[in-house]
């Protein structure tokens, strides 16, 4: 039974937590058969800064600041869901008007983060060039948040009831301006980078997932929606106001690198164009700021009124967590973003468990990158689109 | 034809330096040795001012394909940056991993240094205007500048770094797949002016300027040296072995100081020497778009006028530079604006398809030399 091995050696290559491509200081113990890839293990925990316990003993306003480093690129997105688990449970409705000054931050913010994956992704690749394009717009909606709230990334925006400011004076006209700059410029990234022969056989069924295993993995965002299921939870929970708006789930149904693309690029033009609905239908007028306005008209002002009451005016210091649990999410740019809150009538929250899309999209990795090549774990870990900060927490 | 014969004698430096010296009182033999050094010395500046200018194109270049500035306070337009890099690097201490196999790890940037540098032997700017003209200056390209893999492949492998051992891996793999089809396509340009030699290359495309150059004969074959020259060059579409996002900087992730310095300089260098073998192979070496017989004719200047000769050596030095920065600017260009490929998309294209149609380049050249050998140089 004499046979001859021919196999060579394996080689076990450690990436990360410093290399160039990943994303912060994920650690990938990859095995490698030359240059194919037999097996790959994600090492977490280097970023890990204990996020769920810190928020047992802070007040949701105390927690505020902290929310924005779990996903560091879509920051407002944290701060929604860290307002909407106690505004839910506690059941303090939200005034129209901040309803729709959230879903302009929200849907900015969702831009700005998939412009930064656009660029990361592309980099990954190997073309450095798109990554400063994307800066460049991306720079503009952190002008338009430092303007809203007085931060770039960490806004700390976000309150129970409502947001924290209202709109400066101007600022919706700036903003309406920064969306129709835009919007030629996706098509721009789309002429540059879509129908590049290159790009097109380094993405093209490449990673490719299935619609029962996306669903299987648990996988959300645009993982999931790139692989055919359409699943938004800005259509599926209907929170905030997105019913009001006039929008479509962007799908695809290859399931590889590709596919979540597209979905990705569609996306931020779909949400461009939500946002000038927002700027459109925002109730109280969109032009004036209504802090400014009530003072001016005195305590008669209609801005008095319960409609209006917690923009800017009521933060919630000794706001109470009541007694009950609940799990409460929103549609994140990499995907659903949950938080599963339990109350103790206290202001602190007793437990605080988030469900970081990251972390859960970050699990199928092993299995798409076994039989590639090594370039090939780049281009599929940045279609995955993590942010270590979410995923270590 | 009398035109043709002047030019052929040309400015012939080695002559009249020698007789220079000898008129000065120096003995024949110390004269001939003097004269030796002084076209080492002017190839190595020759090529290092070319390494140096290219890293600061790159710098410029790929700022404007970003929308940036890009270096501009180190002197005029950030002129200084190449000098200050160089400053930089051979300062900083030239670290030796503890495990790393000390004398390979030392000897391989010089191997590939000293690889591209002897290229430039046979590289001409002009009639008699290189070190050597040797009848198998293409051939001795292709041969010297495939030891420079051997030094890439040892310093991957002496570095003890996994990456660095894949990064030399990729690099020799892909040496070896692209200088055949680089080989292929010199084969053809070097069989329509029957020999190696890189002047006679040249003088085969000056009959009528522009239109003669081998560009509008070797369409394909252009392409394909111009593909294969940018592999070998590890520039962008194919910079595989030192992939930044696959290999962190692949078999030069363990070098420091003076030693990274040859590899960077090495690589520039063989960029800019690509360029050079672009111009002299395709886009008729120092000719002018206009030969230069025609312009001497129109102003009715004598082609032996030693000051016209002098004109004639400077234009054809600045046409030389133009087209080979052409080329650098083409490359830099590219590397700013397309993703990399995989391994195995360049093994593919390198052995499937470049190979086989220079192979069909090849035999259509031979036949087309056979059929017309007036135009296909007979």
């Amino acid at each position: 039974m004499a046979t001859i091995e021919t196999r060579a050696e394996r080689m076990i290559l450690n990436m990360g937590p410093h290399h160039p491509s990943m994303h912060g200081v994920l650690r990938l113990i990859v095995t490698l058969d030359g240059e194919n890839v037999v097996d790959c293990e994600p090492v977490l925990g280097y970023l890990h800064r204990s996020m769920e316990k810190i928020a047992e003993n802070r007040t949701v306003v105390q927690y505020l600041p902290y929310v924005t480093r779990w996903d560091y690129l879509a920051t407002m997105f944290t701060e929604a869901i860290t307002v909407n688990a106690p505004e839910k449970l506690a059941d303090v409705p939200v005034p129209k008007r901040a309803s729709y000054i959230r879903m302009i931050m929200l849907e900015l913010s969702r831009v700005a983060s998939h412009l930064l994956w656009l660029g990361t992704f592309v980099a990954d690749i190997g073309a450095q060039t798109p990554f400063f394009y994307v800066f460049r717009e991306r720079e503009m909606i952190y002008d338009l948040f430092e303007a809203a709230t007085g931060m770039r990334m960490m806004h700390n925006y976000f309150r129970v009831g409502g947001v924290a400011a209202d709109l400066p004076y101007g600022w919706v006209d700036k903003c309406e301006d920064f969306c129709q700059y835009f919007l030629p410029k996706v098509d721009e990234y789309e002429r540059l980078i879509t129908n590049n022969p290159i790009f097109r056989r380094r993405v093209e069924g490449i990673g490719t997932i299935t619609r029962d295993e996306a669903i299987a993995w648990g996988l959300s965002g645009p993982m999931l929606r790139g692989s055919g299921v359409q699943w938004d939870l800005r259509r599926v929970d209907r929170y905030e106001c997105y019913d009001e708006l006039d929008w479509e789930v962007q799908w695809e149904t290859a399931g590889d690198c590709l596919a979540r693309y597209f979905v990705r690029v569609r996306e931020m033009r779909e949400s461009t164009k939500m946002v000038l609905q927002c700027l459109r239908q925002m109730p109280g007028g969109p032009y004036e700021n209504l802090e400014a306005q009530r003072i001016a008209g005195g305590p008669k002002s209609e801005w008095n009124g319960a409609e209006y009451q917690f923009i800017s005016k009521k933060p919630s210091p000794t706001f109470k967590v009541p007694k009950g649990e609940h799990y409460v999410r929103v549609e994140a740019p990499k995907g659903e973003l949950g938080v599963y809150l339990i109350g103790e009538d206290s202001v602190f929250p007793w437990r605080w468990k988030i469900r970081p899309p990251g972390f859960i999209n970050l699990q199928v990795l092993p299995q798409l990158v076994r039989g590639m090549k090594i370039a090939d774990i780049m281009a599929i870990l940045g279609s995955v689109d993590i942010i270590m900060g979410e995923v270590d927490r | 034809m009398a035109t043709e014969i002047g030019l052929a004698q040309g400015i012939d430096l080695q002559r009249s330096t020698v007789a220079l010296l000898t008129e000065l009182g120096v003995p024949l033999v110390v004269a001939q040795v003097l004269w030796m050094l002084l076209p080492m010395v002017a190839i190595v500046l020759v090529a290092t001012v070319g390494a140096l200018v290219c890293t600061w194109l790159e710098r410029k270049i790929s700022a404007a394909a970003q929308q940036r500035i890009g270096p501009e306070y180190a002197g005029p337009f950030g002129l200084v940056i190449p000098i200050a890099d160089v400053a930089k690097l051979l300062v900083k201490g030239n670290l030796v991993p503890a495990s790393a196999d000390p004398l390979l790890f030392s000897l391989a940037p010089a191997i590939v240094f000293i690889s591209v540098f002897l290229c430039y032997l046979v590289v001409p700017f002009g009639q008699n205007l290189l070190i050597s003209n040797l009848g198998t200056g293409i051939f001795f390209i292709i041969a010297v500048s495939s030891i420079a893999p051997i030094g890439l492949l040892m310093a991957g492998y002496a570095s003890n770094n996994k990456y660095s051992l894949l990064g030399g891996l990729r690099a020799a793999a892909q040496s070896i797949s692209y200088e055949i089809p680089l080989a292929l396509a010199a084969l053809a340009v070097a069989m329509m002016s029957n020999g190696l030699d890189t002047v006679q290359i040249v003088h085969q495309q000056e009959g009528l300027g522009l239109l003669t150059w081998n560009v509008w004969r070797q369409p394909v074959g252009f392409v394909i040296f111009l593909i294969a020259a940018l592999a070998e060059c590890e520039r962008m579409p194919f910079d595989l072995p030192e992939a930044e996002e696959e290999l962190v900087a692949g078999y030069q992730t363990e070098y420091a100081g003076a030693n990274f310095m040859l590899f960077y300089g090495g690589s520039y260098a063989n960029l800019f020497l690509a360029g050079l073998l672009v111009s002299v192979m395709y886009l008729g070496g120092w000719s002018l778009p206009v030969p230069i017989e025609a312009i001497g004719q129109a102003l009715r200047i004598a082609p032996t006028e030693p000051l016209w000769q002098v004109v004639a050596a400077l234009l054809g030095i600045t046409m030389m530079l133009l087209k080979t920065f052409a080329f650098i600017f083409f490359a830099i260009l590219l590397r700013w604006t397309v993703p990399r490929v995989r391994i195995d998309q360049l093994l593919d294209l390198g052995w499937k398809f470049l190979l086989p149609i220079g192979l069909a380049n090849l035999l259509v050249t031979a036949a087309l030399k056979l059929a017309f050998p007036g135009a296909f140089g007979g």
